[in-house]
């Protein structure tokens, strides 16, 4: 029941937006999503404890279909929750900085992406978590296009229409898949869209090859993996600071985590087909990402190539289809939720303080800023994996997967350290230090406000750094399932 | 029966209505009758009933079903007919009752079991639909729009006449259940010819009236020069009672002449798609874009018709049935919206709504709700709708035809976010003022919007019915 309770609550309070206006309507979003991570946090907390049969929910949906309202919640899904839960009262307090037009309905929407994205993380049901994926995609969708940069229209157009393809190619999919089943125990319909239907298929090698493809297209282009992420740098530009969070921080994870659930041990021959291929595209990403990154002279743009690298890396990982690499792959998810809120919340404070995000304009910020400079640092070595910080722990198990995959891929994809280094130290060095610009002498410091929001980042991104075993403990044994279900 | 009955008296009593000459009584008036004449279908449901008029009309589920969705439709869009009242228009009770007219044929279509009483139904729709069409008198483009649809329909309505008559030779029966048998008698077989001339004029008879490629030409230009209200009206309640009449033709009569028409229906089914999919997306005026929009959902209505296999229950007519009901719902809101917005702002191209999303946040997030569900994304009926009918038709082999669809429906979004995108992404004009609505058309929006949303949320309660 506490499932539905975490899924709904976002939603009932971004329908009560609709009419609460004002400063109460900042209370009512901000409290609402921390009363859902008050909430996460308990279940997270009991389950641990007593397990997860507690959060299993079954409910008929289109019975002459045999569609389901089956939602439930194992240890990776649990973790997203988490990540989404934490975040999303952080994005809300970001967003409570600037003075967006009609504030009421951007906070509904940003609850609403909520609801989605939780939907897409519990959802047990393929016809349920395709439902969500799109849910998730339409309030994302205004916010960057209603509230977002000059370009936002075309900008936010493009990512539309790439994310819609990709998901109607999975649907198209999903669809084949449910054809093939048998009607599930007690039921009318004829077929089951049940995940672990599905899981008990017995597809061919040929088959399982095209619907690969298919079902990988909605997650390749929601991550992005190179050749699908051309509408990415763009449209982190465009949107709005908290919906690049949204989209950097969790709408990311949706691909890796539906890979993970909805790929690899629905098509395992398909997988083991395609694995090599994906993986060069993947090692193709990181590299590629990072040298664009290296020549970006836009703050947001910057970040946004540094994560098209990042992920490329959990793509590998996850394709890697090692132990190690799945798990890196989990951390990596919470790491990098972390690490590129804060670096976006902090490339926002910048804009907000100087009004620009252009790098060459900024300069010598950090006389004034001792306090922004050490967040900063802290995210954006965290972002470079060294050691204590939850990258360095995400990235380091991770490039262990693809070491064990292939040595020379994992060679080539630890690069990403070397070249994130670069890029990243790079920008501090040019935005925080070097040469006074005109905004050195009359930039102030992070308020307390701000700090609200950096601290609990900067406190997680130590707590994965310095004890992951307690993610990497709760993600086990989903992980080994789902290694178990591809190695059958 | 009830239905039929009802709703011609009350044609007859709103006419006696009008020499009140109080505009004001009518709007309430009409919506309570068809309100009343709801409430009769809806109590024939899952209630036997033995043919009436010599086995010429049945009244059975299916009917009761389609009746409904024409109903419905009626009922939530009179509400936007509220500026004739205001505008002291003189003669509104009789196109109220032209509209309750028409129903009756749109329910003669639905319920017939004869090809006689299809025809008359066919009649009695298409001759008030050419008066509505030209009713704005004084602009020309609505005259434009009475003539063309008039000419057109007369020559369509001919040629479905005679495909009737040819039928009638081949197999030497009107009734649709004896036609079954005698078109799979196979000592019919030296009249082929003659019933395969027949079934084709039948099918571009029919084609014409729901806007099926290559018979849509007329469409565009008519839906354009109508006055907004029954341009609504026509893509809904024709269309539907069309599609009605067509699944019943194929599945009920005509199962045993499959071979012969289910390549024509694919073809057609494909053309239409392209045709109405590829033109909207050229649009630049809000209305001639849903003009090709209902088009392309004759296409997918049409996917419909060839999973359904010549049977008329199933997934196929279940999915038939929920495409037309959100599709409908989904046209009304964006017709009505669209209609207070260009009456208020006197410009129908996409331009016309830019800013809605400040200026109405409702009638945007109306539209919005309208747009998503014709595109055909989750949260929205005509997501269901895609589904079901794509499902039936994978479930059947058709696999091409349903991939071509799918792409098809991706040009789609294209043009139905481009309202989308001017409402809440362009700034509204200089000194634009909110577009006035009263109350009863708000509730009705709200409903619209709430309508959609439940067919795209909890489905099962109209999914499967049939």
């Amino acid at each position: 029941m506490l499932t539905a309770v975490l899924l709904f609550l976002p939603l009932a309070a971004a329908l009560l937006l609709l009419v609460v206006k004002g400063a109460a309507a900042r209370a009512l979003a901000f409290g609402a999503s921390l009363l859902e991570f008050v909430i996460a946090a308990y279940v997270a907390f009991d389950f641990t404890r007593h397990g997860s049969t507690a959060y299993n929910l079954d409910y008929r949906w289109i019975a002459s279909a045999g569609i389901n309202f089956h939602i439930g919640l194992d240890g990776l899904s649990l973790l997203m929750v988490l990540l989404t839960t934490f975040l999303v009262p952080l994005i809300l307090l970001s967003a409570f900085k600037r003075d967006y037009d009609n504030p009421s309905t951007f906070y509904a929407l940003v609850l609403f992406m909520q609801t989605g994205l939780l939907g897409v993380f519990v959802s047990l049901d393929a016809f349920l978590f395709y439902f969500f994926w799109e849910v998730a995609l339409i309030p994302i969708y205004l916010l960057a296009g209603a509230w977002g940069g000059e370009r936002r229209i075309a900008v936010t157009l493009k990512f539309f229409l790439y994310t819609v393809v990709g998901s109607l190619l999975m649907l198209a999919g999903f669809v084949y898949l449910y054809l093939q089943t048998g009607p599930a125990a007690g039921s009318l319909a004829q077929h089951s869209s049940e995940l672990t239907a599905f899981y008990n298929l017995k597809l061919s090698a040929a088959e399982q090859s095209w619907l690969f493809w298919l079902i990988f297209a909605a997650f390749a282009v929601k991550m992005p993996i190179f050749p699908f992420h051309t509408w990415q740098p763009d449209t982190y530009t465009e949107a709005p600071a908290p919906a690049t969070m949204l989209l950097s921080g969790i709408m990311l994870k949706m691909g890796i985590y539906g890979t993970l659930r909805w790929l690899l041990p629905v098509v395992p021959l398909g997988v083991s087909q395609w694995q090599k291929p994906v993986i060069i595209l993947s090692v193709i990403g990181i590299i590629y990402g990072a040298i664009i990154a290296i020549r970006q002279r836009d703050v947001k743009r910057l970040i946004a190539y540094s994560s098209l690298s990042h992920v490329g890396l959990m793509a590998a990982g996850v394709f890697s289809l090692t132990q190690i690499g799945l798990q890196g792959a989990v951390v990596q998810m919470l790491a990098h939720g972390v690490n590129v809120v804060g670096m976006f919340f902090i490339a926002d404070a910048i804009e907000r303080r100087t009004g620009t995000r252009y790098i060459p304009d900024l300069g010598g910020l950090t006389r004034r800023t001792p306090i922004l400079s050490v967040c900063f640092l802290i995210m954006l070595l965290s972002t470079v994996a060294l050691p204590l910080t939850g990258g360095f722990v995400g990235e380091f198990l991770l490039l262990a997967g693809v070491y064990e995959y292939n040595a020379w891929v994992g060679a080539v994809a630890g690069l990403t350290i070397i070249f994130s280094a670069v890029y990243l130290l790079r920008m501090f060095q040019r935005v925080m230090l070097g040469p006074d610009s005109s905004f050195s002498e009359t930039i102030t410091d992070l308020t307390g406000g701000e700090l609200l929001v950096l601290v609990p980042l900067i406190a997680l991104v130590f707590w994965i750094g310095l004890f992951p075993n307690i993610f990497l403990h709760i993600s086990e044994p989903a992980v080994t399932n789902i290694l178990a279900l591809v190695g059958r | 029966m009830t239905s039929i009955i009802l709703l011609s008296v009350f044609g007859i009593l709103n006419l006696f209505l009008g020499f009140l000459r109080s505009n004001k009584v009518l709007l309430p008036g009409a919506m309570l009758l068809l309100l009343a004449v709801f409430g009769a279908n809806y109590a024939d449901w899952n209630v036997a009933h033995a043919p009436y008029f010599n086995n010429m009309l049945v009244v059975d589920n299916y009917t009761v079903a389609f009746t409904g969705i024409v109903l419905l439709t009626t009922i939530l869009l009179l509400p936007f007919s509220r500026s004739y009242v205001t505008s002291g228009e003189p003669n509104l009770a009789e196109y109220y009752a032209l509209l309750l007219f028409s129903l009756v044929g749109a329910i003669m279509m639905i319920g017939y079991d004869h090809l006689i009483m299809l025809f008359v139904g066919i009649e009695i729709l298409s001759i008030s639909m050419y008066v509505l069409a030209g009713s704005n008198k004084r602009d020309s483009r609505s005259n434009e729009a009475a003539l063309k649809y008039f000419l057109m329909g007369a020559f369509a309505t001919g040629i479905l006449l005679f495909g009737i008559a040819l039928l009638y030779g081949a197999t030497g029966t009107f009734a649709l259940s004896q036609l079954g048998a005698a078109v799979a008698n196979p000592a019919n077989a030296s009249l082929q010819p003659m019933l395969y001339i027949g079934i084709l004029m039948m099918i571009i008879g029919i084609g014409f009236k729901v806007s099926a490629a290559p018979f849509h030409f007329w469409t565009p230009d008519v839906y354009e020069g109508t006055p907004t209200f029954f341009t609504a009206f026509m893509s809904t309640v024709v269309k539907t009672a069309g599609f009605a009449a067509f699944l019943k033709l194929l599945a009920v009569a005509l199962p045993a002449a499959q071979g012969f028409w289910m390549p024509t229906i694919q073809a057609m089914c494909a053309l239409t798609l392209l045709l109405g999919n590829v033109g909207a997306a050229a649009q630049s005026n809000t209305k001639r874009m849903l003009a090709y929009s209902s088009v392309s959902h004759a296409g997918y209505l049409l996917i419909g018709l060839v999973a359904s296999k010549g049977m008329l229950t199933g997934d196929a007519t279940s999915g038939i049935f929920f495409y037309s009901l959100a599709y409908s719902i989904a046209t009304v809101a964006a017709f009505g919206v669209l209609k207070l917005v260009a009456e208020h702002r006197q410009e129908d191209s996409y331009a016309g709504l830019n800013g809605l999303g400040k200026t109405n946040p409702l009638l945007a997030f109306v539209m919005t709700v309208a747009m998503l569900s014709l595109a055909g994304i989750p949260l929205t009926g005509g997501f269901f709708g895609k589904f079901f009918l794509l499902a039936a038709a994978v479930g059947q082999g058709y696999i091409g035809l349903v991939v071509f669809a799918v792409i098809m429906s991706m040009v789609g979004l294209y043009y139905y976010l481009r309202p989308i995108i001017a409402m809440y992404m362009q700034p509204a004009p200089e000194g634009a003022t909110p577009v006035p609505v009263d109350g009863i058309q708000t509730m009705t929006l709200v409903v619209l919007a709430l309508l959609t949303i439940a067919l795209g949320v909890v489905p099962g309660f109209m999914s499967g019915i049939l």
